[in-house]
């Protein structure tokens, strides 16, 4: 399974990407491969207030409708417009064109209490 | 992540691992999945695949070529002796007495109230002897249920564990099938070698494709397995797991147990009185399924599509019209062969007719469907 090492991981399998004070949210490789065929993608509001740890998108595979939780709190600044008619492309590229959500952090902080590359990848048993 | 929203996953439980002691069943073919490199969970007690790469993927080739999935889990068991027929069509819904040898028959074991024990295929393999197919989780409450209920000379046998079971699905599933001899018609049974291993062969599936459902000694398991693997490779054979069982399923409309049937459901409202022969003078739950049949149902198993693009549709989600709420879904997921979410569930009788518009509530937001006459695929010709 991939695990870039540029990114900070939360334990309940979604990455998160900083760039200033802008961050971008999708699941991790191994979170795809467990659900595989990802048929539908809800996605929060553009502006609205997330908090970290609490649910803030849904993923559903044919199986099951999975929570996506917020690893940081902030506002959503974006939300990736490609997933509404393609949302298998969270299988295909999980930490590029499948990403689902930007966040303008409110507590930069929290992104240092992540998981790394290496204590994620050791969480999955990688 | 990873938190199922569906409070009844069609195929739920929990994926065992790191546990001290076994809380779930395995297969014959446990080993061959593992290698194979499949997702398991737990269905019904058992540890069981849901898929191997894909569910949409094994889904496809069902409805294309053929699919191969281990159903070991499900139970046999085996009725005879000269008053075997008398007592099996007091403890079963349908007619035992249509049923000619090496013929199947789909029917149901009810309770007191008539609501739904189990619903099961039994097949008659000679002038006295019977063998059921019953669903995983039902084997021991089934089993108990037939005992309790023994008179005459019968004999009673809990088959399950001696056997495995495949089933062979899909348009090229005799070209499979041919190589080992001449297969039965369908929902007949005979018997066939496999690589010398007696194997009974039945013409019967849940996915509404021609197949095969194969019950041989669970010794076998692997051999049997492998061997149409093998063979089927040329074919464009897929091993399949529950997950594709469950959407092909739910596209013809056959209903499962423990989702769309229940003890507090008969099988008048889940719509299969075609099953239920209320002539025969005599059966467990009888008594409350003519009552019901005078007094009419207040609601019935339908088949519902929305209408256009929306979350896959998933049990226990809310059916509404206007305000008010007419019913609620049993089973639902999005449809592989058409992409559109697609749901079986009881609404109240007034409004459980084919065109009926209908909205679907998930999480908060409202879907529009039709309920649709069933089966909600059919094949083209």
């Amino acid at each position: 399974m991939l695990v870039p090492d540029d990114l900070r991981y939360a334990e309940t399998h979604e990455w998160i990407r900083r760039e200033g004070g802008i961050a971008t949210i999708g699941i991790t490789d191994h979170a795809q491969a467990e659900l595989t065929d990802i048929v539908y993608v809800e996605l929060p509001q553009v502006g609205a207030a997330l908090e970290a740890k609490k649910a803030a998108a849904v993923v559903e595979s044919v199986k099951a409708a999975s929570d996506i939780y917020s690893p940081v709190s902030g506002e959503v600044a974006e939300v990736n417009p490609e997933l509404e008619s393609n949302p298998a492309l969270v299988n295909t590229d999980p930490y590029g064109s499948g990403w689902l959500f930007k966040v303008k952090l409110s507590s930069p902080e929290e992104v240092d209490s992540l998981k790394t590359a290496a204590e994620y990848s050791i969480q999955i048993g990688g | 992540m990873m938190c199922c929203l569906s409070k009844h996953p069609t195929y739920g439980g929990k994926i065992v691992s790191n546990s001290t002691k076994p809380v779930l069943n395995q297969t014959p073919l446990y080993e061959e999945h593992k290698k194979l490199g499949a997702k398991m969970i737990g269905f019904g007690g058992w540890n069981m695949p849901v898929f191997y790469s894909s569910i949409l993927d094994e889904h496809q080739a069902v409805r294309q070529r053929v699919g191969i999935f281990d159903i070991s889990h499900m139970g046999q068991i085996e009725v005879s002796g000269p008053a075997a027929k008398r007592y099996l069509n007091a403890v079963l819904t349908n007619n035992v007495e249509r049923l000619d040898i090496t013929h199947g028959q789909y029917t149901l074991m009810l309770n007191e109230q008539g609501g739904v024990i189990d619903d099961l295929i039994i097949y008659r393999r000679h002038d006295n002897d019977y063998f059921l197919v019953v669903n995983a989780a039902k084997i021991e409450e089934d089993f108990a249920w037939m005992r309790s209920r023994l008179t005459g000379e019968v004999s009673l046998l809990d088959r399950s564990a001696f056997f495995a079971a495949l089933a062979v699905q899909g348009p090229r599933s005799p070209d499979l099938l041919l190589q080992f001899g001449d297969l039965p018609a369908r929902n007949q049974m005979q018997e066939l070698r496999i690589l010398g291993i007696p194997v009974l062969v039945a013409r019967t599936g849940y996915t509404g494709e021609d197949g095969f459902e194969l019950f041989y000694p669970a010794a076998a398991g692997g051999m049997v397995w492998n061997r149409l693997l093998e063979l089927g490779g040329a074919l464009g054979a897929n091993p399949c797991g529950l997950g594709a069982r469950d959407t092909l399923r739910m596209e013809v409309c056959y209903p499962l147990n423990g989702a769309d049937l229940s003890p507090d459901r008969t099988p008048l409202e889940a719509g299969l009185g075609l099953f239920v022969d209320l002539q025969k003078p005599e059966f467990v739950g009888r008594g409350p399924l003519l009552k019901q049949k005078e007094s009419g149902l207040k609601q019935r198993l339908v088949a519902l599509k929305a209408d256009g693009k929306s979350p896959p549709l998933r049990a226990h989600y809310g059916v509404f019209v206007g305000d008010k709420r007419v019913g609620e879904l049993t089973s639902g997921t999005q449809s592989p062969s058409i992409g559109i979410g697609i749901g079986l569930g009881y609404l109240d009788v007034s409004f459980a007719h084919p065109g009926q518009k209908v909205e679907i509530d998930v999480r908060g937001r409202r879907f529009d469907a039709t309920v649709e006459k069933k089966p909600l695929y059919k094949k083209r010709c």
